[in-house]
């Protein structure tokens, strides 16, 4: 048994140092424009633009469940033009980024991680090297920055959808008018909201397209690893934005 | 020249390769044959620093390989050309561009020029016209055919191939042995060969190298090959169970 734990510490150390090499390797490649620019910006549509419409869709339903269940927590206590303080305040702050991390997770780590896995297992990745590429120049970096930045683009995107149906519902099943909602959501806003939840967001971008590089190119095996590796990833990206969540929480509120 | 010097290589507790040496001279194809899962193809990667040898080196042009900083390396890279196992295109990208993406890495050529050479390496291997096509949409044998010419396209000292007619039918390997011994009489490239296809061998070979048991076992030309009286070549060349 001591033996077991002895050997799984082991490789949790290797893990980590792995994971270190690993993020040395991507900032080492930084410099290298002429070889990251272009894929980066193919990697900004397939990341950003065509994740917009799930992103929406969450936001939109999030925004129309928060007006409804903050009206019904402050009947008869607060003011109904809270819902529009709430409303306002748990998107930018929390539900917006936080939803649509964990969703992106699925839709952007899950499909990284199979393609640079497939890449792996069929020697593409030695390929490149081969013709003299550097795959964290030429796979890694547009990734990673395409996520960084496209996340809170998106997230942004969300985040005024989420409100927008949250003020449709006030208006139409709450009898709360135009007014009284953007009064609620003017009440305690602070520039910090917008800015905490964007660079939250970045964060959340870059640890999604990290993991799914990392688990990706370190597939092993043939189909079979490339669906463990796209497991892993969704599981991993899951786990780390819950962990940045609280730990930004804590930093910066 | 390329030498392996007492190069060891082992994946977790199994050693694959146990101080394999061999010198592989200029313009000479030096065929590596082997059992599966002797370290043929790991040997071959050590060549481009795709792995890292545990001990030992391989040294091309004087240069040890593992000890390359990362320019020095992909230097020595744009003069080798490696055709994989299952070719190892970019299913994403079209013929052409498989072929042109490592052109693109050279200072110095214009588009034209790259246009020039994936037309004259396509040209090379017959399959001019193909430019547009995706590897999904050719034959396995075609497939292999363009990873040769993505190879020739970089118009290299060295070409490696590991396992070029592995899967293939007869007539189809005979294609492509034809088209290593053409690559050599055209661009008088050297050549390294794995392979467990003792008629590819036979006919692409200048010399033959046995791996067994994580180093050579005899080395020589076709002919001491196939006169050879080691029992373990022996059997192995007449593909006897015993």
């Amino acid at each position: 048994m001591i033996e077991a734990i002895g050997r799984r510490a082991v490789a949790a150390v290797e893990a980590v140092g792995r994971v270190g090499h690993f993020l040395m390797d991507t900032v080492r490649a930084l410099p290298d424009v002429r070889t990251w620019a272009g894929p980066a910006i193919v990697q900004m549509r397939r990341i950003g633009v065509d994740s917009i419409p799930v992103t929406l869709f969450i936001a939109a339903f999030t925004g129309v469940v928060l007006a409804l269940q903050a009206s019904y927590t402050f009947t008869g206590t607060v003011p109904l033009y809270f819902v529009g303080t709430l409303v306002g305040k748990t998107m930018m702050l929390e539900l917006g980024p936080v939803l649509a991390g964990l969703a992106l997770a699925g839709r952007v780590g899950a499909s990284m991680a199979a393609e640079l896995g497939t890449l792996k297992v069929t020697e593409q990745v030695d390929a490149l090297e081969t013709l003299a590429y550097d795959p964290q120049s030429y796979l890694v970096v547009p990734r990673v920055f395409a996520g960084t930045v496209m996340f809170p683009m998106i997230i942004a995107f969300a985040i005024a959808t989420g409100i927008v149906t949250g003020w449709l519902t006030s208006l139409v099943l709450l009898d709360l008018s135009t007014p009284d909602f953007l009064k609620g959501l003017k009440l305690f806003y602070r520039f910090k909201d917008t800015w905490f939840g964007l660079f939250k967001s970045a964060t959340f971008g870059a640890t999604i397209t990290l993991v799914g590089c990392i688990v990706g190119l370190s597939t092993r095996g043939g189909a079979e690893g490339v669906g463990k590796s796209t497991t892993r990833a969704v599981v991993y990206s899951a786990v780390l934005i819950l962990l940045l969540d609280a730990f930004w929480a804590v930093v910066l509120l | 020249m390329i030498e392996f010097r007492d190069l060891h290589k082992a994946f977790g507790p199994k050693p694959v390769l146990a101080g394999l040496s061999l010198k592989i001279a200029d313009a000479e194809t030096l065929v590596i044959i082997g059992y599966s899962g002797t370290g043929k193809s790991v040997a071959l990667k050590h060549i481009v620093g795709l792995l890292q040898p545990d001990a030992g080196d391989v040294i091309v042009d004087g240069q040890a390989v593992s000890t390359l900083e990362r320019d020095d390396l992909t230097k020595l890279r744009q003069g080798i050309g490696y055709v994989f196992q299952f070719a190892a295109l970019f299913d994403s990208m079209t013929v052409a561009d498989n072929l042109a993406l490592g052109l693109r890495r050279r200072r110095g050529l214009s588009d034209e020029e790259i246009d020039d050479r994936v037309r004259e390496a396509l040209a090379l291997v017959d399959l001019s016209g193909t430019e547009q096509r995706l590897p999904a949409e050719l034959s396995g044998g075609m497939r292999k055919r363009v990873g040769i010419a993505r190879a020739i396209a970089l118009q290299p000292r060295y070409i490696l191939y590991d396992e070029p007619t592995t899967g293939l039918d007869p007539v189809t390997s005979a294609v492509i042995d034809r088209l290593m011994v053409r690559t050599r009489e055209h661009l008088g490239v050297t050549g390294v060969v794995v392979t467990h296809d003792m008629r590819s061998a036979y006919t692409v070979g200048d010399r033959i190298a046995m791996l067994y048991e994580g180093r050579i076992r005899q080395v020589g030309t076709v002919a001491e090959i196939q006169e050879t009286e080691d029992p373990v070549v022996r059997q192995f060349i007449e593909g006897r169970p015993e």
